[in-house]
């Protein structure tokens, strides 16, 4: 048993995964990184295009035991991977290892049927919610290997250092031509940005555009290039774009996530790097969407405008860019209907590579001169750990996201939580499991106050800037012990020995693991 | 002054609501008003009661002043309401529809004896009155001294303007007359009086137009049906930085009237006589408690 | 006291507990309950209920809770109410009269 430098306990290995403990520092130096590009022989003009999922299957020789990848772009609005894993399941291949961007709750799709019947024996993504979370953690489906969870960042550099060799990339498009050439943003049902899916594209050994729209040749805008793409195949319906939304567009009504928005837009307004071209990332979901309207009424009354917005985009964003408050809008992905077509109809609204995004291991990527990153969370404890994956009821409750990669990259990572849900505390004496690094979170803002992070490279310049716009933070220990003086002393939940799941950092060091409960 | 003695917004409290109960601590809200009457369905008062007292006696929140809404003066839940609002030790209890001087007489009598059966110190009791009725509004001076347990009258709008036979309108222009009348009982008896709800909560640019009016009549908090509200109505009853400096300066001239014996004390051309300085006294106790920087000492 | 009628108190919305209390003539306490945070707080919330039944004497009595994260005060509050409305009698409030 080893310890990382979050105080966390790691085995050595954990099936034929050998673990790397974050924070030392052999990993630092290990990480120098090659791109992984297969070609392929030379094409010869002809189309693409397969009359079935099953003929793209066996053109591309998918065998048992090998790689496949999706993206999440359509979130749970997604057909693509239901219909592709019957097709395999169909063909009788098994032993895969499915390496979605991010695991979704899907309808017509059971990740824990397809990995009890054995099509599915390993999982890489950026959190696996739902049925077949619940049962790993519980052990009423267990695998030989852990799941490997990587933030987004981490993704493209496992992908590119090998980690991760992807045989098959299944990308779903809302548009494609014959010859590859597709996009999200026009035809029935776009999802906007693919950001996700360009790494895939690059670097998968074969790839697979799925499209229900088929257009003329060249397709235009595209997203996904020719140069990358195998095979087309037109299916039915590739998505629906409504579920894309991660939150509604509607702000919310409820006080208490108004609270918190209002507070980490004033702790923004009162940074002294809230200026003329500063940059943002506001993220999905109730208080975000609020935050994201309380900022832009910041900006209007103090004449600031932003150079860029980054990440998922929500139609918020759009409106900002519209009123010429925002420059350039960095959209990794698109979380309402709206801000999917907006990438299409506005030239400064750009659909950007995942990786651009949040990549560490690359000549540069957008977090790298982000200012201001709100971020939700689980729980976060008294070390300012943030925990984004499981939650007090011994279930899987999210997924890493993009969290560990905004709270390094953006100079104010700001942590948005209640400080209860229900009766289960949010602010902890110790995350159950870590996920962000505290020293990467510079403050936590709950309805019942602000607690700055000490050990933050910026704590001085934000202490100071807050106590000039006359907002008192409180310790983070204050608000664990309200938290818990409201919800009562919980029992700790105990585990197992057996490790269902590896929680990665954006470098592929372990910052935690993830144990099967007793229930 | 501390902060538990600011009035300025008092924010009603569904009782039937665990989350909203809970939620409330943390809202800006000078005053939380626990409620039995409208938002509880009659079957469920018994469970509103005791969720009422056992989250008001075992976990009161910190820093606010705590209120329990009671069922009307003639309503069969009365009875059992004041029993458990008593016990549940709250600053006042919230007294719906007030009408005559008599009612309140008859209430402050039986809060006596619950406080004298738990043990708990006589007239610890506040008492609230709504007023929210042409017969209320007559009658607001004598309610306003009925007992010294009457801390507060409030108007109610909704409630008068129908036995008025107005309409409400945005303007408020048909509650002056009841708003000038309980606002005068309230000064004569020196307690604190509380404008009436702004029901829109959505016209959060006409709240701040309606309190510009409550303000300026002289009311000293609004009571407030979601915590949207909070912030604009602290912010219209707490003084203005300009006004701070006003008053700072007009008690610094009389402080050097007195010291260099001048007897009449002139500041920018005009006397500074007693109501100015009370004005002035009552703007930096009001700064003071509500947490605003006023340097030294002034009451 | 005994559970003369099955009584029901408190809803399902998030921080609130659906209680229902049902006779059990004879047969002693039997609880059921459904929880999120049943690993975290199940043993307090089972405490929390024996102690309310224990508050009226109540030594028979089926309790199934549907708890959506409901405190422990809100736990004490809906049972109180439950057994009440069971038994049939209004509730006691000088009965703590002399608790701090």
């Amino acid at each position: 048993m080893m310890v990382n430098s979050l105080g966390r306990e790691l085995p050595e290995k954990v099936g034929s995964y050998i673990v790397r403990p974050y924070g030392s520092e052999a990993v630092e130096t290990a990480v120098t990184v090659r791109t992984n590009r297969t070609a392929g022989t030379r094409s010869n003009g002809g189309s693409k295009l397969l009359g079935s999922i099953v003929a793209a299957l066996e053109a591309c020789g998918l065998q048992s035991g090998m790689t496949i990848s999706f993206h999440h772009s359509f979130r749970e609005g997604d057909l693509v991977v239901g219909q592709v894993m019957a097709a395999i399941r169909e063909l009788g291949i098994h032993d895969l290892r499915f390496a979605p961007s991010a695991v979704v709750n899907l309808s017509n799709f059971s990740l824990a049927e397809y990995v009890r019947d054995g099509t599915i024996t390993r999982i890489e993504a950026s959190g696996i919610r739902g049925e077949l979370g619940d049962s790993l953690i519980d052990g009423s489906i267990r695998m030989e290997e852990p799941a490997i969870l990587r933030p987004h960042g981490a993704r493209p550099r496992a992908i590119e250092m090998g980690e991760l060799a992807i045989d098959v990339a299944f990308i779903a498009v809302s548009a494609s031509d014959e010859y590859g050439n597709s996009t999200g943003q026009i035809g029935t049902n776009i999802c906007g940005s693919l950001g996700y899916s360009f790494i895939d594209a690059r670097s998968a050994r074969k790839v697979v555009a799925i499209t229900d729209t088929l257009v003329d040749y060249p397709c235009c805008p595209a997203s996904i290039s020719q140069q990358y793409v195998d095979y087309v195949v037109k299916v039915d319906k590739v998505g629906d774009s409504g579920k894309i939304g991660a939150g509604a567009a509607r702000l919310t009504k409820n006080p208490r996530d108004l609270t918190i928005a209002q507070r980490v837009a004033e702790i923004i307004a009162a940074s002294r790097r809230f200026q003329e071209g500063f940059s943002f990332q506001t993220g999905a979901g109730a208080i975000s969407i609020a935050c994201t309207k309380f900022l832009s009424e910041q900006m209007e009354r103090r004449g600031v405008t932003a150079s860029f917005a980054l990440g998922g985009i929500t139609s918020g964003i759009i409106d900002m860019y519209d009123a010429g408050q925002v420059r350039v809008v960095e959209c990794s992905q698109s979380f309402d209907a709206r801000a999917a077509g907006a990438i299409y109809s506005r030239p400064g609204v750009r659909e950007i590579d995942n990786a651009d995004y949040a990549n560490a291991y690359s000549k540069g990527n957008f977090l790298d001169h982000l200012n201001f990153g709100v971020l939700g969370a689980l729980e976060v404890d008294t070390d300012f750990n943030v925990n984004l994956l499981t939650g007090s009821s011994g279930r899987m409750m999210g997924g890493l996201g993009g969290g560990p990669d905004v709270a390094e990259g953006a100079d104010i990572s700001i942590v948005t939580l209640p400080i209860v849900r229900g009766r289960t505390p949010s602010v902890v004496r110790r995350v159950f499991t870590c996920c962000t690094p505290g020293e990467t979170v510079a403050c936590v803002v709950t309805q019942a106050g602000i607690a700055l992070n000490p050990h933050h490279r910026h704590y001085g310049e934000l202490r100071e800037d807050l106590e000039r716009a006359g907002i008192k933070p409180v310790t983070i220990q204050e608000l664990q012990q309200l938290a818990e003086e409201i919800t009562g002393v919980p029992e700790p939940i105990r585990t197992t020995d057996r490790v269902v799941a590896v929680v990665e950092y954006r470098d592929g060091s372990v910052v935690d693991v993830i144990r099967e409960t007793v229930f | 002054m501390s902060r538990t003695s600011l009035r300025r917004s008092s924010l009603y409290v569904g009782g039937g609501s665990p989350a909203k109960i809970l939620e409330a601590r943390f809202c800006a809200a000078d005053c939380i008003v626990y409620d039995l009457e409208d938002s509880v369905s009659p079957r469920d008062k018994d469970a509103a009661r005791l969720l009422i007292y056992r989250a008001v006696r075992y976990h009161r929140p910190p820093g606010k002043y705590v209120l329990i809404r009671v069922n009307g003066l003639y309503a069969p839940q009365l009875g059992e309401d004041l029993e458990a609002a008593v016990r549940a030790r709250p600053d006042a209890i919230r007294l719906p529809k007030v009408e005559t001087a008599e009612e309140v007489l008859r209430i402050d009598k039986r809060i006596g004896e619950i406080e004298a059966e738990a043990g708990i110190p006589q007239g610890a009791t506040e008492l609230w009155c709504n007023i929210e009725s042409a017969l209320g509004v007559a009658n607001a001076r004598e309610i306003a001294t009925a007992s010294p347990r009457v801390t507060a009258l409030a108007l109610g709008a909704e409630d008068y303007t129908a036995s008025m036979g107005a309409r409400r309108s945005k303007t408020g222009w048909e509650i002056f007359y009841a708003r000038m009348r309980v606002l005068e009982a309230c000064r004569l008896a020196g307690i604190s009086a509380q404008d009436a709800v702004f029901s829109d909560i959505d016209d959060l640019e006409g709240l701040k137009a309606d309190l510009e009016t409550a303000r300026g009549l002289g009311f000293d908090g609004k009571t407030v049906i979601h915590p949207r509200q909070i912030d604009i109505v602290n912010a219209a009853f707490t003084p203005t930085q300009k006004e701070i400096r006003q008053a700072k300066r007009v008690l610094q001239a009389l402080e050097e009237g007195i010291r260099n014996h001048t007897g009449v004390v002139v500041l920018d051309g005009s006397m500074v006589d007693k109501p100015m300085e009370r004005r002035a006294r009552d703007i930096l106790a009001r700064a003071a408690a509500a947490g605003l920087e006023t340097e030294g000492e002034w009451s | 006291m005994e559970i003369k009628e099955t009584s029901m108190v408190g809803t399902l919305e998030l921080g609130d507990v659906e209680i229902t209390l049902w006779p059990n003539p004879g047969k002693g306490i039997e609880i059921e309950l459904e929880s999120d945070v049943k690993l975290q707080f199940g043993g307090a919330i089972e405490r929390a209920v024996r102690e309310e039944l224990a508050r009226f004497s109540i030594e028979n009595a089926c309790v199934r809770l549907v708890d959506k994260g409901a405190l422990d005060c809100v736990i004490r509050a809906r049972m109180a109410c439950a057994i009440c409305r069971g038994v049939g009698v209004p509730y006691d409030w000088a009965k703590e009269d002399g608790e701090k």
